[in-house]
């Protein structure tokens, strides 16, 4: 019985977040098996044979898991799944997506978002927002689990040698087809992977005055994210939103930017390196999870921090 | 069309939870409960695709402890028609919620159902999921718009490179996300309304399900504390602590 990882790609390339997936199974111990589910991923493939501690790389070409739906992925995942102890996914929105889907057809509970193993059945995971971290012990036959990339250190992506195998489709049932995507293009780096985030929250008003913090995340080849307010308020896209509910971050410097600091904003970032707060409210809690903290009017103290870099 | 909403009690999402002295689990004694803000979310699509002469009727339905009613009656006054609590006070784990959730879509055949995309407790984000690989519907996870159309819905997904719609055939599962909505507030009079609308407590047993855990939690902790730094005076300082002390520029 080995692990089984799913990959997330593109058909292209490799989600840097499978690295982080399979140090997990790494920690867990035995043979791992990577999945390609998508169409024309050939490329994606021969990059998931070259990362350290591979054994064999499946392959599932088929026009069923271009876009890797939840319900031609999660049924494919659940029928190769059956022969594997673990079947382990990142927790990004794909693996959020299909997995649990797995799960349920394997008649198994699912364990979302480990940050640590313990053994080969206990892992841990934040609650409550991640104010509680839990260790759960499954008793089922296969554990199902998502990883939470900020738990892991990748493992390398060179130096392997897995042998790539293709495996059949499992029938597309045709209730879902993709209709469309608005995808956000920048050269900047993604903020999942990045090494500085630069965050902005309430304070920065509008969407233009995003432009500040675009300016000093270039300087710094950093990425740039946001609260959940300034997503709300439509400052900027959802997929800028770091918090219990977009992204975990774990950076080695973070910048909170007119960002107040709302349980579930720390949530997404409390456990980067080092932490900078901006905020012109010096009772803001961000202050309370901040290594430096400047109280100050973002609007004078962004641009001078640009000019100074 | 019948739109079946799923609700769940949770701590209120303004308390901040804290762990037992014993490290067996949080702590919910006294602690202020709500309906989970994505369930809130949830309620809030239904009703309006109800208001706009999408769907005809709401189901609400929870499961849980008898306390669990409160939920119900709140998403009754917000505008769903009924209720069903499968009342229970066995530990819940997804696969156990979402074989129940099964059963009472078998019994109401809804064409659309509605959860929030994960509870703000256990943040585990399955259970919309899993309902949707047991009553072979198609899923739109982290929903921030719903269009039905005819026999389809398109779902637009907040995913982590943006946006992406799929077209589902219906009946159909929706997982919501924070942007599909803002909910409104429960007005007095429905409040009152509410207290009358039809409220049936079923046991799992009723619906032929059984309650089972294969999850123990071994230990709940709380995590690592992360301590308030200093205050820097100036940019400058700023530039230079992070340059010399965090080696990080």
């Amino acid at each position: 019985m080995g692990i089984l990882v799913v990959a997330e790609h593109d058909n292209a390339s490799l989600n840097g977040a499978t690295l982080n997936a399979i140090a997990a199974a790494a920690a867990i111990g035995g043979d791992i098996d990577v999945l390609i589910a998508g169409k024309g991923c050939g490329a994606a493939a021969e990059s998931a044979s070259k990362i350290a501690g591979v054994a064999k790389v499946l392959v599932a070409d088929d026009a069923a898991y271009e876009y890797q739906l939840g319900e031609t992925v999660g049924d494919l995942v659940a029928e190769l799944g059956k022969g594997y102890s673990h079947i382990l996914a990142a927790a990004t929105t794909t693996g959020k997506d299909f997995l649990p889907r797995t799960a349920a057809l394997l008649d198994v509970n699912m364990i979302s978002e480990i940050t640590a193993v313990v053994s080969a059945d206990t892992f841990a995971r934040p609650i409550y927002a991640g104010n509680a971290i839990a260790t759960v012990q499954s008793s089922d036959a296969i554990k199902v689990i998502t990883v939470r990339t900020t738990g892991f250190d990748p493992v390398a992506a060179e130096g392997g040698s897995a042998t790539v195998e293709s495996i059949a489709a499992v029938a597309d049932k045709g209730i879902s087809a993709f209709a469309g995507e608005e995808l956000a293009k920048s050269d900047r780096p993604e903020l999942a992977g990045a090494e500085i985030v630069i965050s902005g929250g309430r304070g920065m008003q509008n969407g233009d005055n995003f432009e500040m913090l675009y300016k000093v995340a270039d300087k710094l080849g950093a990425a740039v994210g946001a609260s959940r307010a300034a997503v709300d308020a439509g400052f900027v896209p959802n997929d800028m939103q770091v918090g219990q509910t977009g992204k975990i971050v774990a950076p080695n410097l973070y910048v909170a930017i007119g960002i107040s600091g709302a349980i579930q904003h720390l949530a997404g970032m409390k456990d980067s390196k080092v932490i900078v707060a901006i905020n012109k409210d010096e009772e803001a809690p961000i202050f309370s999870v901040a290594d430096y903290g400047l109280v100050a009017d973002l609007f004078d103290a962004v641009p001078e921090l640009e000019s100074k870099l | 069309m019948k739109v079946l909403v799923a609700v769940k009690r949770v701590i209120d999402y303004n308390v901040k939870a804290r762990v037992k002295a014993d490290n067996t689990d949080v702590d919910l004694t006294n602690v202020k409960m709500a309906m989970n803000p994505f369930c809130e979310i949830a309620v809030e699509e239904a009703v309006r695709l109800k208001e706009k002469g999408v769907a005809t009727e709401i189901v609400v339905v929870s499961i849980g402890p008898k306390v669990a009613q409160e939920q119900i009656r709140t998403a009754l006054a917000l505008g769903a028609d009924r209720g069903i609590l499968i009342e229970t006070d066995e530990k819940l784990e997804s696969l156990s919620v979402a074989k129940a959730l099964k059963a009472v879509v078998d019994k109401e055949e809804p064409q659309l159902v509605i959860l929030g995309k994960q509870s703000i407790d256990n943040d585990n984000n399955q259970t919309g999921q899993m309902l949707g690989a047991l009553t072979g519907f198609p899923q739109g996870t982290f929903a921030s718009e719903v269009a039905v159309d005819g026999e389809k819905v398109n779902v637009t997904r907040e995913i982590d490179g943006g946006l992406r719609t799929v077209a589902l055939s219906l009946p159909a599962i929706v997982t919501t996300d924070l942007r599909l909505n803002e909910p409104r507030y429960a007005s007095l009079p429905n409040i009152m309304k509410a207290k009358r609308k039809p409220l049936e407590v079923v046991v799992p047993a009723d619906l032929g399900v059984e309650i089972k855990s294969t999850q123990t939690l071994v230990k709940v902790e709380a995590p690592a504390e992360r301590s308030a730094g200093i205050k820097v005076s100036s940019v400058d300082e700023l530039i230079e602590k992070l340059k010399t002390e965090a080696k990080v520029l």
